[in-house]
C-alpha cells in the first residue's frame, strides 16, 4: 500500500489485537559484580578491576578490551569524580526496577570515578539544574545502610560539590 | 588455501511507505519492501538464492521472527539466516549479503530489514538492551543517553543548538523529497525545533528521530550476474565493522570521539581507496538518530576536521545542493523503523549510485557512503561504486 492507502486503512479498518506480557528474571550477578556490589552495601566503597597495563575499569570485569589482559587486581575507586556527560531529562521514562514512571525532572549522567578510567551511568541531584554541567565534580549519595541491597541504586544518585 | 573474493553489487532496492503501518502485520511489511524491491528488476523469488532478515525482536516481543514471515521471506527449502545487531541490523544484513555473494557458495542473495514500532513499547525495548546488572537500575532511555552524549559532544565542539537544529531542518525538508519517508515538514525551521519540546537537555521533540514501521530490501547480485539485472549495479568496494567496549560509560568521550566509527570507516577507506572522504563521496547516508549524532558522526568520518561539525552545517556543505550531501533521504531523523533503519541507509545509497532516487537524486554520483550505527556505538561502513571494482 502507500501512504495514503495505508492511512484510511489506519482509520477505516485496521484490527489491532492488544496483549500485555509479564516475564520474570532472576540474573545472576557473577562473580565480579557479587563482589562489587557487596564493597558498595557493606562498606560504601566503589571497587574496579586493573590489568598489567594500568587500565582501572568500572564496572569491574574479567579481561580489559583494550589491552586483551586479564584484569586480576582490585583497586578502590570514588567515591567522587568526575561528569563525563550529563543531562537533564524531561520526558517520562518508566523505571525498569519498579515499573513505575520515574517522577520529571531528573539528572542523568556519566560519572568518572577518581581513579578509574571509565564512566558509569547514574543519576544526578537535580534540585539546582544550573549546577550540572560536564567536568563538574560529584560525589556519591549512598541511601543509608539498612536500605541497601547490594545493586547499582544503593547510590541514590550524585550531588555535585565543589573543587 | 584460499581464492578471490567474487565481486558483488546491489541490484534491486525496495522500500515501504514508511510511518505507522496498522493496515500490515510485521510479516506483510517484510514482504511489501521484498515485492517492490523484486518487481524493480522482473525478479521472482525463485531467483533468489538466500535470504537474510534484519529485526530487532524486542520491539514488536517476537522472538523467532523468522518463523512466522518465513512465507513472506519467500524462504521456504532456502537458507534463511536472521540478524539482529541491534541499530545496527540492516546493515549487518548488507554486509552479510555481501559476504555470501563474496564466497562464490550463492549468486543472488535478497537481504530484508523491518520493524514495526507502533506494535510495541520502544522505551521497553531500549530497556532490553541495557546490562541488568550494571545499567537498568539507572538507565534514562535512548533519548537520556542521546543528550547526555550530546552534552560531551558540545563540551568538546563547541557545536551549539543552532547549529543541530539546522540538521532537523535538512533531515525533515529533505524528506519532502522522498515518497518513502515518515516525517515530511517542509515549512520546518530552526526556530520551530528550538522552542519544540525539550525532552532531555539539550534534545529538543525535533532533535530526535520518530519511531516508525517499515521494511527495506535488497539483493546482492554476483558479478557475472550484475550487469544483466541492473543497467547500473551499486558495486561494493568495501564493507567493515568494528565494535566498542561493552559498557555505555566504557567510551571516555561518548559521540565527540566514536572509536568504532573511526576504525572501521578507516578501514573502508583505506580497501576502497578513499583519500579524502568529502572529494572522493558524492553522497552519503549516515546512521543519525540525533542531530548531534550526524554533526559528529561527520566530524569522525573525516567530512571537516574534529569539532568542525557545526561549521560544516553552517557552510552548507551537507545541504542537498552542498558539495557533500547527508542524507538526502531525511535520514535517520525523518524515518526510524530500527531493524530496517540501516537497510534504508545502504539502499538508499545503492538508490544514489544506480541513478534511481527520484526526487532526491544527486546527479551524477559515483561513489556512496551507508552507515549503521546502533548498540554501544557499534559501526557497519559500506562503500558502493557506479566503477566495478578492479
Amino acid at each position: 500500500m502507500n501512504a495514503r492507502e495505508a492511512e484510511a486503512f489506519n482509520r477505516e479498518q485496521a484490527i489491532r489485537i492488544e496483549q500485555q506480557i509479564t516475564l520474570r528474571y532472576s540474573f545472576a550477578a557473577g562473580r565480579h559484580a557479587t563482589r562489587f556490589f557487596t564493597a558498595l552495601r557493606d562498606e560504601g566503597k566503589i571497587l574496579a578491576t586493573r590489568d598489567a597495563a594500568g587500565n582501572v575499569m568500572v564496572p569491574p570485569r574479567p579481561v580489559c578490551g583494550l589491552s586483551g589482559l586479564p584484569m586480576d587486581e582490585w583497586v578502590e575507586v570514588g567515591p567522587d569524580g568526575v561528569l563525563a556527560g550529563c543531562t537533564i531529562v524531561y520526558v517520562p521514562f518508566i523505571d525498569p526496577m519498579t515499573g513505575a514512571q520515574r517522577p520529571v525532572p531528573y539528572g542523568f549522567g556519566l560519572v568518572r570515578f577518581d581513579g578509574a578510567d571509565t564512566s558509569i551511568y547514574h543519576l544526578l541531584d537535580a534540585t539546582d539544574p544550573a549546577q550540572i554541567g560536564v567536568g563538574k565534580r560529584v560525589r556519591a549519595v549512598f541511601r543509608p545502610r539498612e536500605e541497601r541491597t547490594g545493586s547499582l541504586a544503593d547510590i541514590r544518585h550524585f550531588t555535585v560539590v565543589e573543587d | 588455501m584460499s581464492h578471490a573474493p567474487v565481486r558483488a553489487a546491489i541490484v534491486a532496492t525496495g522500500q515501504t511507505d514508511h510511518g505507522r503501518r496498522f493496515d500490515a502485520s510485521l510479516a506483510e511489511i517484510a514482504r511489501e519492501a521484498i515485492d517492490r524491491c523484486l518487481d524493480s528488476r522482473g525478479l521472482t523469488l525463485e531467483d533468489i538464492d538466500a535470504v537474510i532478515a534484519g529485526n530487532m525482536e524486542m520491539f514488536e516481543g517476537i522472538y523467532l521472527v523468522e518463523q512466522l514471515s518465513v512465507g513472506a521471506l519467500g524462504a521456504l527449502g532456502k537458507p534463511l539466516y536472521k540478524l539482529n545487531t541491534g541499530g545496527t541490523v540492516g546493515a549487518s544484513v548488507a554486509l552479510a549479503c555481501y559476504h555470501m555473494v563474496a564466497s562464490g557458495r550463492y549468486r543472488r542473495v535478497l537481504g530484508v530489514g523491518f520493524q514495526k514500532q507502533s506494535e510495541g513499547s520502544t522505551q521497553a525495548a531500549i530497556t532490553t538492551v541495557g546490562d541488568p546488572i550494571w545499567e537498568r537500575a539507572v538507565m534514562a532511555g535512548a533519548i537520556g543517553n542521546f543528550a547526555s552524549m550530546a552534552s560531551t559532544y558540545i563540551a568538546e565542539s563547541g557545536v551549539t543548538q543552532e547549529q543541530a537544529a539546522k540538521v532537523a531542518v535538512k533531515a525533515r525538508r529533505n524528506a519532502c523529497l522522498n515518497p518513502h519517508a515518515h516525517l515530511k515538514m517542509p515549512d520546518v525551521t530552526v526556530e520551530d525545533v528550538l522552542a519544540s519540546d525539550m525532552l532531555a537537555y539539550p534534545i529538543h521533540l525535533l532533535d530526535m528521530c520518530p519511531a516508525s514501521d517499515g521494511a527495506a530490501a535488497i539483493v546482492m547480485a554476483a558479478e557475472d550476474l550484475a550487469g544483466d539485472l541492473a543497467d547500473r549495479p551499486a558495486w561494493v568496494h568495501a564493507v567493515a565493522t568494528a565494535h566498542d567496549q561493552q559498557y555505555m560509560g566504557d567510551s571516555p568521550k561518548r559521540l565527540a570521539v566514536m572509536r568504532s566509527l573511526q576504525a572501521a570507516s578507516r578501514k573502508a577507506y583505506a580497501l576502497a581507496g578513499i583519500e579524502d572522504p568529502l572529494r572522493d563521496f558524492d553522497v552519503a547516508e549516515v546512521y543519525e538518530p540525533a542531530t548531534y549524532a550526524e554533526l559528529a558522526m561527520c566530524e569522525n568520518l573525516g567530512f571537516c576536521p574534529m569539532g568542525g561539525g557545526g561549521k560544516l552545517i553552517d557552510d552548507g556543505v551537507t545541504l542537498i545542493d552542498g558539495p557533500l550531501p547527508v542524507n538526502p533521504s531525511g535520514g535517520v531523523l525523518s524515518t526510524n523503523p530500527v531493524g530496517a533503519t540501516a537497510m534504508i541507509r545502504v539502499a538508499e545509497a545503492a538508490m544514489q549510485v544506480m541513478g534511481e532516487a527520484g526526487e532526491h537524486q544527486i546527479p551524477d554520483v559515483k561513489r556512496a557512503l551507508a552507515t549503521g550505527y546502533g548498540g554501544n556505538a557499534w559501526t557497519d561502513v559500506m562503500i558502493l561504486s557506479a566503477e566495478r571494482p578492479k
